[in-house]
């Protein structure tokens, strides 16, 4: 029998790794199909190729001799020839299979305005210089919120009733304004009034050269972002956690399992977390994604040189390689995600592993 | 329904949702204000802000209530016209031109310098042919010292004189206009920290020599600090129109938006999984491509690349969100429902399948659908307000958002306009805590295994 429920776990993970790859492949044709929106970026980066073309070769002055016509000419052969560097004299429905081929094997291409730190011009070299700082920042954050509702929520179901109960259940609409919120008005108190927190940034100008200072400094930068996320989500959080717990500590299992006198901890750990273990996963995996969401405007209201931020920076530069690079790699993290949750749901939830693969998350 | 309705009577038990629903009712109010006291053409023309609609406003001046917490009396907007209680005398000149001589007197009762000075001048009815309004401008200080502003200053039809502009004060007399003409001439050497405003009347004194038969007018506006229950921002424009409708668009795209994915994805998953087989299966295919595509970067895109009108970007994303995460919880509560007797009893009837669904199956998760849908509201507000940050918020409608966008823009927090940065943010919090307190209460009643503990 265990052999056969391994094959069907197989199996189960093996179909949703499957489906999850393809939903990828479609998304991402479709987030091209967004990025290009029928021909208009396409216009856009063709009279800017132009513009700079024109600008380049009116400006150089060598030319400053030739006649117009001469130079309208230069002109022209120059940006056609600037269009099949970039590939834009082709068919667009064929430059986007193009781009979903380069997309999908990460290799991303070239940005076509955007440097990395380092002067490179390759995508994925701009992103993976920009990935760190991201999750560093909320990675950090994402943790803090996650086992710091899980503890207080668990505590508080303990609790029921107390002060403290009522305050955090009180405080639980705080959470209805997102992070990037709280982080104005963090700025406003620490930066512009209060003048002990920096403005924004990962680390002061110019870096230290040492490396503890330069890690202190790091630290010192996250001290808001982080505490504006916290802001921002733990309340509803460790009242959502604590409603949760309560609700499954009323039922007669964990009753029977006081009236045999187990400890508290154990109590806790086999009749409460146990059975509660797949919602607790689903939640943190869709705080990490909806985390990756809120993160573009938090790290433009902190200036956090992340991924968000770079993302952004690239739609303002209309840098096509770099818009769709950021969504294949947040499409990529996205997919994991859910593929993750639904691996870990197969391992964790007795009622997956039972029906195989054919009943989806409840 | 009666069941529903009861339920919401029980609300009453709650403090916070009480307090909700008052916020919200306030709020309502505000709209209304807004839009019979601005209505919409109004407000569009004032946000704009074009050429003559804001002239008379200070420059980021803060709200007059800051007033209150300063020791000092801040300045306010001092406006003298010429064609409003000013002496006025007229005396032909030889050539054929007349000489115009007007007085104008003001008091400065403020402890702190204006902010800035303009005069604008104007020629009335002058022919271009008769030649140049030529005016000259003497300023005289409570104590009786006098100073030329300006001698002989050319002008067409109009001129609008920048005092504050004007390097030539900051030579003779060692600051540019609205700290120089308010202080003693002696402090000529006094930085401008260590200046204090001389109170008193001033006196303006503009002669002008125009051609016959034309004549001429002018308003000095002296700048205050504070303006308006709101504050100005730096276009001159008065926040209040921002904050008053911000107001109802506010709460119209977050209810608009609200109502729309959650309705939506309510009926399509009832729906999907009343039918099951193709349907279903399409459904569940869509929510999973979907779920993959990030959507505030999508939202950034277009706003970028296309159009960022309010409404759009409304629409793309409910679009995106209706087969979100939203889909998976109702399909699994529905399944569950799907199963009870009664829906089998109705099959027996002989009832038709929509009426199964919007009759029986639908109304059954209604209690669990109402608080997530009142609790993903302040979502909306806020997502209008994000996008506004980023650079995106609607080109012509005053959102609070854009409010912040602008506070940004011009560094606000850095350069202390407060004001301008906390009042809509304010409003925003407001805002969304109002709707997630009804939220949250309603989910207490509405979800009875949470009543039981």
């Amino acid at each position: 029998m265990r052999g056969g429920n391994a094959l069907r776990f197989l199996r189960y993970t093996a179909v949703r790794a499957v489906t999850q790859g393809l939903a990828v492949v479609v998304a991402l044709y479709l987030t091209i199909l967004i990025v290009n929106m029928g021909g208009r970026l396409d216009n856009i980066r063709r009279s800017e190729i132009r513009l700079a073309v024109a600008t380049s070769i009116t400006t150089n002055p060598a030319n400053a001799e030739l006649p117009p016509s001469v130079i309208n000419q230069m002109i022209e052969e120059r940006t056609q020839l600037e269009y099949r560097r970039l590939g834009l004299d082709r068919n667009f429905f064929i430059r986007s299979f193009d781009y979903l081929t380069t997309a999908l094997s990460l290799s991303l291409g070239r940005a076509e305005n955007l440097f990395s730190d380092s002067g490179s011009r390759e995508v994925r070299r701009i992103i993976a210089e920009r990935l760190p700082s991201t999750l560093i920042l909320f990675g950090t954050a994402n943790l803090i919120i996650f086992f710091g509702t899980l503890w207080v929520g668990l505590a508080l179901s303990r609790r029921y009733g107390t002060w403290v109960d009522r305050l955090v259940v009180s405080l639980a609409p705080t959470s209805a304004a997102p992070g990037w919120f709280y982080g104005i008005f963090l700025l406003l108190i620490f930066a512009a009034v209060l003048r002990v927190l920096p403005w924004g940034g990962m680390v002061s100008a110019p870096p230290p050269e040492n490396r503890w200072l330069y890690a202190a400094s790091v630290l010192q930068h996250m001290i808001l972002p982080v505490t504006a996320m916290v802001l921002g989500s733990f309340f509803s959080g460790a009242y959502g956690r604590r409603t949760f717990f309560l609700i499954f500590s009323s039922e007669d299992y964990v009753d029977l399992a006081k009236a045999k006198g187990l400890s508290s901890r154990a109590l806790q750990n086999r009749y409460i977390l146990r059975p509660t273990l797949p919602t607790i996963i689903t939640g943190f995996v869709l705080m990490v994604i909806g985390l990756w969401f809120g993160a573009i405007i938090l790290e433009t209201v902190f200036n956090w040189p992340g991924v968000g931020r770079l993302y952004y920076q690239a739609t303002q530069s209309s840098d096509t390689p770099v818009v769709v690079g950021v969504m294949v790699v947040y499409g990529y993290l996205l997919a994991i995600s859910v593929f993750m949750l639904d691996f870990i749901y197969g391992i964790v939830d007795p009622r997956v592993r039972v029906t195989g693969g054919t009943q989806r998350r409840l | 329904m009666r069941r529903i309705l009861q339920m919401l009577r029980e609300l009453r038990r709650y403090p916070s949702a009480m307090g909700g629903l008052a916020l919200i009712g306030a709020l309502i109010g505000v709209s209304i204000y807004a839009i019979i006291a601005i209505p919409y053409p109004e407000a569009i023309r004032l946000w704009r802000g074009g050429a003559g609609v804001w002239d008379d406003n200070p420059r980021n001046a803060a709200p007059v209530w800051t007033d209150l917490f300063t020791g000092d009396r801040l300045p306010r907007t001092i406006i003298v016209d010429t064609t409003k209680g000013a002496t006025k005398t007229v005396t032909p000149l030889p050539d054929g031109k007349n000489r115009v001589e007007f007085t104008l007197k003001f008091d400065y009762p403020y402890d702190r310098f204006p902010s800035e000075i303009i005069l604008f001048a104007q020629a009335v009815a002058g022919t271009e042919a008769a030649g140049r309004t030529r005016y000259s401008v003497l300023w005289r200080f409570p104590n009786g010292q006098e100073y030329q502003v300006a001698a002989n200053r050319s002008m067409r039809a109009s001129d609008n004189y920048y005092i504050s502009q004007d390097m030539s004060l900051v030579q003779n007399l060692g600051a540019t206009g609205e700290y120089a003409l308010f202080t003693d001439m002696a402090m000529k050497a006094v930085p401008v920290k260590e200046r204090v405003p001389l109170k008193g009347e001033y006196t303006v004194l503009i002669r002008a020599e125009v051609p016959a038969e034309a004549d001429f007018n002018a308003k000095l506006v002296v700048y205050g600090r504070i303006h308006g229950l709101a504050g100005t921002d730096h276009r001159r424009r008065d926040l209040t129109v921002a904050l008053l409708w911000g107001t109802p668009l506010a709460l119209v795209f977050g209810l608009l938006g609200a109502v729309g994915t959650t309705m939506v994805t309510f009926v399509l998953s009832g729906i999907g999984t009343w039918f099951g087989r193709w349907v279903d299966a399409l459904f569940q295919r869509i929510t999973q491509v979907n779920m993959v595509i990030p959507t505030l970067p999508v939202l950034i895109m277009i706003g970028t690349f296309y159009n960022r009108s309010l409404w759009l970007m409304l629409g793309v994303y409910m679009a995106l969100s209706i087969f979100g995460g939203g889909m998976v919880t109702y399909r699994a509560m529905f399944l569950q429902a799907k199963e009870a007797p009664y829906i089998e009893a109705a099959r027996a009837y002989g009832a038709k399948n929509m009426r199964i669904v919007f009759r029986y199956l639908l109304p059954r998760i209604i209690p669990v659908l109402l608080p997530s849908f009142v609790l993903i509201v302040p979502a909306f507000v806020f997502l209008e307000a994000g996008l506004a940050v980023l650079g995106l918020g609607d080109p012509i409608l005053p959102t609070w958002g854009k409010v912040i966008n602008d506070a940004q823009s011009q560094d606000a927090l850095y350069k202390g306009y407060y004001y301008w940065v906390v009042e809509p943010a304010l409003l925003l919090m407001i805002t969304g805590f109002a709707f997630s307190m009804v939220g949250y209460a309603l989910d207490r009643v509405f979800n009875p295994r949470l009543r039981t503990v």
